[in-house]
């Protein structure tokens, strides 16, 4: 299997849209090459298990290796294992889900399509890359995307959120360069020579002074992009402000390079250092994730509910990282996958009932239910799976979260892992606000007695890309809760190579 | 015997007519889809009885004890070597008593809807959701590891979600199904937070393995808990206390007791199964499914028995003052639920010191059946009457007889009258606290007094007092609404004849079923007090009650309201958390966190706007900063070098 394909495919399905005409032929060629996607996908994850299960147990595989810049060791260096799997079967499916619900996208489509396929593209190559240079350089192509998808297709103060999510990230990248760059200084590969290559920094033992130094940029760097507290106030105005599939993309992927990157580059390279420090992620881990919640409960707009509870959860992520056991981590790659899944779907009704009503104000809606009833139900279950509701992905997630977490047996982890806990009920209410008050409830009525606004001629529920795209991710959500066996095992082996860099550290009992 | 053949159809099957109801209900099943729910529901209720059959009869003791099987076991999600959630079933006497009383309850249910919710527009969905609720219902009295059993707790807690909310454009219903859940939720952390302690101390999620660490004195485990404590309480109260939380919440104990009353805006039968049969016995359910580790920890077990006793006594008070029938029945649910949880907090191990434990579990069984009976009836009032409201009824028996001869069997039945089945089990339940707990035997004797009153106040106000003409009366239901009050009716005429005992006990060996005739007289005497008391008031129309209520004043009014406990939560919530917390939290987002990184955004542009005038591109100015920087950095070395 060759991992290239998943940046070929992409690459060749934008490049094909560029002589496109009309924006029929635009949707169509897109739609086929992100079900290729989707397909390639899973090929390789059936080659990934064949392999697994037929004994091979090395760190990484399907690599591929060539020099691509030798004057500075930078290598074009991919492999796969299964954390990527997990992250790349993610990004499947949140490009074929936002491919379809972009279908009635008219202002200027071509370019749309294209960035989209681009930012596939760039988090595809930033989940296999093996070498850091090769690393940051996907995730660049990753970000700018997605400052164009806001500021040309978005809406509200689209300028100013374009702006404002484009700087911050840059800083973050910014930051990120610097701790690859410091890494890299300070590697030796025996002869002298420094190197990018991840897998063999991961053997090295780079000095505990220079971790400290680089570790923050890298963690911060990266965890910019996974909403860290207190640099995640790009994550509400991006969100609003970008138009549907971008806010998938942005929420289900974007954020989820960050935790990726907080969890390969800077945890598993610098080890001693994520000790050090564990304490402080997890302070601002605990932080997000209440604070989070509780500054969702006071959102009205539903795209700002979303985006702050992005902030909670994506808290548990870099909570899991923080804590460091090998449960915590698997949790914490779950809960990517979860939240990747979960906030798309999200959006995506959310998306449906903007088109539908030009709300998104909770108090002007209501009684969606009664028109609008597979929306409303794509809705509910999105808000289920939020708050965690067992059968779901996100309760899986947490849950190994959790444990992981009560490993330790430190009063400080323990009070952490409560404020988690804790979140939950917070998570119910304001969940239950939003579905109470929008979804449930009576049709608002105007003086004329018609529902306002609501309809916009044709049909009022959802269209058959709609419910495709719905319907892809329920899957994928129910999957993972209802059997999160196969996850487990996926992500597994994975974070036990992780946990024997993090291990050599401390043994945790 | 062989159960992992058939066991596992039981719950699994109304998970299908779940997918199946909720996916093609509403559009293409419709009137059929109550046809299926109750061929499934049949099914699964016969198929609970031949597994009981088969584990009481054929089975039976072996070495003398009922033996606790594990027919299915498969691991779900694997923590660390020794955490794991198993998905598996647990057959030990009272998971077995409990899905003959799911699906039994439920299947009258089913059959009970069919002709109540005729003509519903989301027929199928109510359908999909009660098959939802029976799924969970079960997996959780079926549970074999901890975690599963809160898998299908929360299960449980969305489908009453789902079933409360059912009318959705009602604004009422909508907030009560709110309410029900965050407060369930707000219980099932502590219930998290407990099963977290108590995994992490025994080294497993196993119930028999947990319960089997737990109470073997010599098991290291053990000790641990037991002598590490957080301020000042060990680690074990800590874990059971918090696990109790969780139960309280889901039984609806004082002070987490607040959604019930309000639960009653799901449709009637929804009710019955809901919030009167089932679900709210998860709390008895879970304590006694941990009874062994209860047993051996005194001071959980206290709390258990407050927690129990003031309920029970606190909703039998306010019982008294309700005028909304539905509500009258909620907190009579609540009262006696207490009564359970305080049953099991007096038992004791094994023998007659275990009473309190078999009778918890046998008024479990028998409320099933009258509390059931008694929402159908109040259903079937309701269609007829059109209110919820006592004032809007009276005289209904000439109408509706079969209701009324049912309703007046569940009555006697909770107020304790013999032969009816709430006599015995209530009759064990005192007789367990008075040889334990003097105390709690006379606030469970006045208690029991109340119930008589209030259930009768409530029987004569509906079915004798003033008479109430019906203009449009169109018979007392159809046949598929009559059935299941009849089978209901006959049951709790006689499933007190059950010789309970024989079968469940703490120590599983079973003890002799004895009646204690003398014991019985007094609260007889209260149960008839109380029958006499609301007869005189209510039985025909008259200003007695009026005067009654007038007189007690205050004390009235603060019962009709419940106490102020909705108000005090109200409070906190409103004012504490939205207000103190919430906002705060979102204005210090937008204004101090995010206002830092406009400000630093917004310094960089000043700044940068400043030092742009720096790069003139005039020669000459580039020229005088050269020299300038020399000179600047000429001085620095002669200051360094000195």
């Amino acid at each position: 299997m060759n991992l290239s394909l998943l940046i070929i495919l992409p690459l060749l399905t934008a490049l094909a849209i560029l002589p496109l005409k009309a924006s029929k032929q635009v949707r169509v060629v897109s739609l086929v090459g992100a079900s290729m996607q989707f397909i390639l996908v899973f090929i390789l994850l059936y080659f990934y298990w064949n392999e697994r299960s037929s004994g091979n147990t090395s760190v990484m595989l399907f690599e591929n290796n060539y020099p691509w810049y030798a004057p500075l060791h930078i290598n074009y260096h991919v492999g796969v294992d299964g954390i990527s799997v997990a992250m790349i079967l993610l990004t499947a499916f949140v490009v074929l889900a936002g491919v379809l619900v972009s279908w009635n996208v008219e202002k200027l489509s071509k370019e749309f399509f294209f960035l989209l396929l681009l930012l596939s593209l760039g988090a595809y190559g930033f989940f296999i890359s093996l070498d850091l240079f090769t690393l940051f350089f996907f995730l660049e192509v990753a970000v700018i995307p997605k400052f164009l998808l806001i500021g040309i297709w978005g809406s509200g103060r689209k300028e100013y959120s374009a702006m404002k999510l484009a700087l911050m990230l840059m800083t973050g990248s910014a930051l990120v360069f610097v701790g690859l760059l410091g890494l890299y200084f300070n590697t030796n590969d025996g002869n002298g020579q420094h190197t990018f290559d991840i897998l063999q920094i991961a053997q090295m033992n780079i000095p505990v002074s220079i971790q400290k130094i680089f570790f923050p940029f890298a963690f911060v760097g990266f965890g910019i992009f996974g909403a860290l507290f207190p640099f995640h106030t790009w994550v509400p105005d991006g969100h609003s402000s970008a138009p549907t599939a971008a806010s998938m993309f942005l929420a289900g992927i974007s954020m989820k390079l960050g935790g990726y990157g907080c969890l390969r580059v800077a945890t598993f390279l610098m080890p001693e250092a994520a000790h050090q420090y564990s304490w402080i992620i997890i302070v601002l881990a605990s932080i997000a994730i209440l604070y989070g919640a509780f500054a969702t409960m006071m959102q009205t707009d539903l795209k700002y509910i979303n985006a702050y509870s992005s902030v909670s959860h994506c808290g548990f992520v870099l909570l899991g990282i923080g804590m460091l056991t090998k449960t915590a981590i698997t949790g914490a790659v779950m809960q990517m996958v979860s939240h990747g899944l979960m906030t798309a779907l999200f959006f995506a009704s959310i998306g449906m009932i903007y088109d539908r009503t030009h709300t998104r104000q909770v108090a002007q809606l209501g009684g969606l239910l009664k028109i609008m009833p597979f929306i409303s139900t794509v809705f509910v279950i999105a808000g289920l799976c939020s708050l965690g509701l067992p059968g779901f992905s996100g309760f899986v997630a947490e849950v190994t979260v959790f444990m992981g977490s009560w490993q330790h047996a430190d009063n400080f982890y323990r009070i952490a892992t409560i404020i988690a806990c804790a979140s939950i009920v917070v998570t119910a209410v304001y969940i239950l606000r939003a579905v109470g008050k929008a979804i449930m409830g009576p049709l608002p009525l105007t003086a004329e007695g018609s529902p306002p606004h609501l309809w916009r001629g044709g049909e009022v529920d959802a269209r058959w890309n709609e419910k495709w795209a719905a319907a892809l991710l329920i899957v994928g959500i129910v999957m993972i809760g209802v059997a999160p066996f196969w996850l487990n095992d996926l992500v597994t082996p994975g974070t036990e190579t992780m946990m024997k860099n993090i291990g050599k550290v401390v043994m945790l009992k | 015997m062989n159960y992992s053949s058939y066991i596992a159809l039981i719950p699994l099957l109304p998970l299908a007519s779940f997918i199946l109801l909720g996916l093609f209900g509403r559009k293409y099943l419709k009137e059929l889809s109550g046809i299926i729910g109750c061929t499934v529901l049949l099914i699964s209720t016969v198929l609970s009885l031949y597994a009981a059959y088969n584990y009481f009869f054929i089975g039976g003791k072996v070495n003398g004890v009922y033996p606790t099987l594990t027919a299915v076991k498969y691991t779900w999600l694997q923590f660390l070597p020794s955490l794991a959630i198993d998905m598996g079933i647990i057959l030990d006497p009272i998971s077995v008593m409990m899905i003959v009383v799911v699906s039994f309850v439920s299947l009258m249910v089913h059959i009970y809807s069919l002709g109540y919710m005729k003509g519903e527009e989301r027929f199928g969905t109510y359908y999909s959701f009660l098959s939802l609720f029976t799924f969970s219902m079960l997996g959780l009295v079926l549970a074999s590891n901890i975690f599963q059993i809160y898998i299908f707790w929360e299960l449980v807690g969305i489908s009453s979600y789902l079933l409360i909310g059912f009318y959705y454009d009602r604004p009422s219903a909508v907030a009560a199904s709110k309410k029900a859940f965050v407060v369930t939720r707000f219980a099932d952390l502590g219930f998290l937070i407990g099963i977290l302690i108590l995994g992490f101390q025994a080294q497993t999620l196993d119930f028999n393995t947990l319960i089997q660490r737990l109470t073997d004195t010599q098991s290291p485990q053990l000790l641990a808990i037991a002598s590490t404590s957080f301020l000042g309480v060990s680690l074990l109260t800590w874990a059971l206390t918090l696990v109790f939380v969780g139960g309280a919440g889901k039984s609806a104990m004082f002070p987490l007791h607040i959604w019930l009353p309000d639960a009653m805006e799901g449709p009637t039968p929804v009710s019955a199964l809901i919030h009167a049969a089932t679900m709210v016995v998860a709390g008895v359910y879970l304590v006694a499914r941990l009874f062994p580790v209860f047993h051996i920890n005194g001071a959980s077990l206290h709390v258990v028995t407050w927690v129990g006793a003031i309920s029970a006594f606190l909703a039998a008070v306010i019982a008294c003052t309700q005028t909304d029938i539905k509500r009258v029945l909620a907190y009579s649910t609540m009262s006696q639920i207490g009564y359970m949880m305080f049953s099991l907090g007096v038992s004791g191990w094994g023998g007659e010191t275990g009473l309190g434990y078999t009778g918890s579990m046998f008024h479990l069984f028998t409320h099933a059946f009258f509390k059931s009976l008694l929402f159908l009836c109040a259903g079937a009032v309701i269609h007829i009457a059109r209110s919820n409201e006592m004032k809007d009824m009276g005289g209904l028996r000439r109408f509706m007889p079969i209701t009324h001869i049912t309703f007046l069997i569940a009555c006697l039945a909770i107020a304790g009258v013999p032969p009816f089945a709430g006599f015995f089990s209530k009759e064990e339940i005192l007789f367990a606290a008075w040889q334990n707990n003097q105390v709690i035997y006379v606030i469970g004797l006045v208690t029991s007094g109340i119930t008589a009153f209030y259930m009768f106040r409530l029987y004569f106000s509906i079915f004798w007092n003033k008479e109430k003409e019906l203009y449009d009366f169109h018979g007392e239901g159809t046949f598929s609404m009559k059935l299941p009050l009849i089978i209901l009716g006959i049951g709790t005429a006689l499933v007190g004849f059950i010789p309970f005992s024989n079968f469940i006990s703490a120590d599983r060996k079973g003890l002799p079923s004895e009646l204690h005739l003398t014991f019985s007289i007094v609260p007889v005497t209260f149960a008839i007090i109380g029958i006499f008391i609301a007869y005189s008031l209510y039985f025909k129309q008259s200003d007695r009650a009026q005067k009654l209520s007038d007189t007690l004043g205050g004390l009235y009014r603060s019962t009709y309201r419940k106490f102020y406990i909705d108000e005090i939560y109200l409070f906190v919530t409103r004012k504490i958390i939205f207000n103190l917390v919430g906002r705060p939290a979102a204005w210090i987002d937008r204004n101090i966190v995010d206002g830092t990184m406009n400000g630093i955004a917004w310094t960089t542009g000043k700044i940068s706007v400043l030092i742009k005038g720096v790069q003139s591109g005039r020669v000459q100015s580039y020229a005088l900063y050269f020299f300038g920087g020399i000179v600047v950095l000429v001085l620095i070395f002669l200051y360094l070098w000195k």
